[in-house]
Formats: C-alpha cells, sequence, structure tokens
C-alpha cells in the first residue's frame, strides 16, 4: 500500500468517522431541536404543562373568532391527525390566515387551550404569482 | 501508479504553480465580467420582470440574493472540504492556498444569506431571528469560516504546511448535510426545500432569474477565488525574494 492510498484510506475513515458522530448527536438531538411541536405530538406525549413551549401547525379553516375587546383571537393549529385550541391577544403578523402556517409561542393550560404570547407565521415552500394562486386561494396579497 | 493522477488527472496537472497562473490569468476577468452581467441581468429581470408573491407580495424578490448567497456558503465550505483531502491524501501544491482563497468570499455569502434571511423573516414570519434548524445550524457554519480564516492565517504565518486547517475543513463537511437536511429532519420555522433536482414548488414565472443569478453569482465566486489565489502565490513569491535578498 502506497504512502498516497494510506492516506487516502484514513481520510476517508475520518469522514466516516465524523458522519456518524454527527448522526449520533443528531439522533440525540431529535426532539430537543424540534422548533416546536405539532397538535399530533402534544396528543400522543401529553401536555407539556408549567412550561412555555411553541405550537406549530395550520391554521384550521372557519376557525379564526375574534372576541369584542378587538385584540384576543382564538382559532384552532391542525396538522391534519389532531388539533389544538389557542388563544392570543395581541397583533397578529401580515401572513396570518386560515389555512397558512403558524407557530404561537405561549403555555399550555391543564384544559388543553394553548395561550400564545407571541405568534409567528409559517411560510410554506410554494411561491407563486397572485393570478396563479387566485385558482386555489381566495387570499391576495396585501397591496391588492 | 499513483492513484492521484487516476482520480484527479485535470488537478494534477494545476499542480505546478506557473501552469496555474498561465491558466488563471486570462480566466480571471472573463469570469468575473460575465459573472456580473448575469448579475446585473438577472437584478433587472428579478426586479422588474417576474410577478410578486401571492402571499410575500414584493419581499419574495430577496430569494434572487438569498438562494445563490446560500448555495456559495455551501458550495464553498465543499470547496474548502475537496481542497483539504487534496492536500492531506495527495500533498498538492495549491489546496492550502485555494482553501484559504475560499473561506473568506464563502464567510462573506454565508453572512449575506443569514441578513437577506432575516430581513425576509421580519415581514414574512414576524420575526428578525428564531433559534430554529436551519437558522441556527447556517450560523454554526458561518462561525466555522471565521474559524477556518483565523486558524489557516495563523497556520500560515507560522510556516505550517496547511494541514492542521485542512483537518479542520474536513471535520466541518459534517455542517454540510445538517445545513440540508434541517428543514427535513425537525420541525423548522423555515420552510422546506422548495427546489430538488427534477422539481420546484416555485412557480416558474418566478423562479426564472433564479438560475441567472446563481450562475452570475457562481462565476463572480470563482473569478474572486482566482484573484486571491493569484495575490496569495504572488505574496508567496515576493516573501521568497526578499529572503534571497537578506541573505545575499
Amino acid at each position: 500500500m502506497t504512502a498516497k492510498r494510506q492516506r487516502l484510506v484514513l481520510v476517508l475513515l475520518a469522514l466516516a468517522a465524523v458522519a456518524a458522530a454527527a448522526l449520533l448527536a443528531l439522533s440525540a438531538l431529535k426532539d430537543q431541536a424540534a422548533f416546536f411541536y405539532a397538535p399530533s405530538d402534544v396528543a400522543r406525549e401529553g401536555l407539556p404543562l408549567g412550561r412555555a413551549v411553541r405550537l406549530g401547525g395550520m391554521v384550521a379553516a372557519g376557525s379564526v373568532r375574534r372576541a369584542a375587546d378587538g385584540v384576543t383571537v382564538r382559532f384552532t393549529v391542525t396538522d391534519g391527525r389532531a388539533t389544538t385550541p389557542v388563544t392570543f391577544a395581541g397583533i397578529v403578523p401580515d401572513l396570518f390566515r386560515e389555512r397558512s402556517g403558524v407557530v404561537a409561542e405561549g403555555q399550555f393550560q391543564p384544559s388543553g387551550l394553548f395561550v400564545a404570547t407571541n405568534l409567528l407565521a409559517k411560510h410554506d415552500e410554494k411561491y407563486m404569482p397572485p393570478e396563479v394562486a387566485g385558482a386555489m386561494h381566495e387570499t391576495k396579497s396585501l397591496e391588492q | 501508479m499513483t492513484y492521484g493522477c487516476a482520480i484527479v488527472p485535470s488537478l494534477h496537472a494545476l499542480a505546478n504553480p506557473q501552469r496555474f497562473l498561465k491558466i488563471a490569468r486570462p480566466l480571471t476577468p472573463g469570469l468575473f465580467w460575465l459573472g456580473a452581467a448575469l448579475v446585473l441581468v438577472g437584478c433587472w429581470a428579478g426586479l422588474t420582470r417576474t410577478p410578486p408573491d401571492y402571499l410575500q407580495g414584493e419581499t419574495v424578490r430577496i430569494l434572487y440574493i438569498h438562494v445563490p448567497a446560500a448555495w456559495l456558503a455551501m458550495g464553498g465550505w465543499s470547496g474548502i472540504a475537496i481542497a483539504s483531502i487534496a492536500l492531506l491524501v495527495w500533498r498538492h501544491p495549491l489546496a492550502a492556498i485555494a482553501a484559504r482563497a475560499i473561506a473568506l468570499p464563502g464567510a462573506t455569502f454565508a453572512a449575506l444569506c443569514l441578513v437577506t434571511g432575516s430581513i425576509w423573516g421580519r415581514p414574512t414570519w414576524g420575526t428578525w431571528w428564531q433559534w430554529d434548524g436551519r437558522l441556527t445550524s447556517m450560523l454554526l457554519l458561518f462561525f466555522v469560516y471565521c474559524a477556518f480564516i483565523a486558524l489557516a492565517r495563523a497556520d500560515a504565518e507560522r510556516g505550517g504546511d496547511g494541514r492542521i486547517p485542512a483537518v479542520f475543513g474536513i471535520a466541518g463537511t459534517v455542517l454540510l448535510p445538517i445545513i440540508r437536511y434541517s428543514v427535513v429532519w425537525w420541525n423548522t420555522l423555515h420552510q422546506g426545500p422548495s427546489i430538488g433536482l427534477t422539481r420546484s414548488t416555485i412557480d416558474p414565472a418566478i423562479l426564472w432569474p433564479l438560475p441567472i443569478m446563481l450562475a452570475g453569482f457562481s462565476l463572480l465566486f470563482a473569478a474572486i477565488v482566482l484573484m486571491r489565489m493569484r495575490a496569495m502565490l504572488a505574496l508567496a513569491k515576493a516573501e521568497a525574494r526578499m529572503r534571497r535578498m537578506a541573505r545575499a
């Protein structure tokens, strides 16, 4: 085995070792590294009570209700398998709308209601002009 | 029989710095001006010839800078990894210089990616920054670039042959799949991949200036790397001459 070939094998082994170490670390991180809980995670693992968490999913169609005080909004977050009711008092982001992604920061109540202290809109990977979207979405861009 | 010759014949032919300079000197302005022209065309197309997005409105145009910056930040580190392997395995004489030349523009594009993403995130998500998987791993890549720049400079100043930064360059490669798959493995605020090998979820009307920008920025990147490599070779030559004159 030439010296060159020996070094090549060593480098490849080092690459494999680094990749394996990273995979181990990442699989251990799997849950902690998640940015938010989905409603079905909550249904499966129980309510994470007493600490601040993030809840993410789609705003269920027809679920957004604005309270009489003008700042409180209630809606349901769904991931297709489970749903969670959410209440939030404050200014919602511009892209917050039904059938769109949302990430809410806050705490669960023992009743299962999620009280959000902050809302983030989650954009999906689809990009299209308004006239293309018009066929599928009744929503339009903010300027129009 | 050497394996290096068989695997990378073209790289091997460039092992001679003189031969490399003979090719790099005329190539640099060509790459630079073609890249600059493509970026200008891409900017014009992206700013005036494409429709706004149905949800994001005009902010969608940031993707024409953000996506090439992200790809070049990751492509740059791939280049450092390849140069590091070429250095450690085949002792390629230009590999250390190539890795150092790539590091600074790579770090710049990583920073550009983070800044444009932040500017896009404020109106889209409602936040400048969140510690989500994609954002955090990209920030880590920027820090790893900075560490590589410091390490490679220290190594070069002490007369090292670049082997220590090369080991770091290979270890840092682990970030690339993490960045790529962070949005698939974990729940993240950042959306999933829009562009795959065969399909894209970006409408063609919005997508088409992106390949122009991508090609333009890539050519500019290559031109900057060649300029930096030539400058480093010239500096090494000047220093060697100074040492010879001091001895004489």
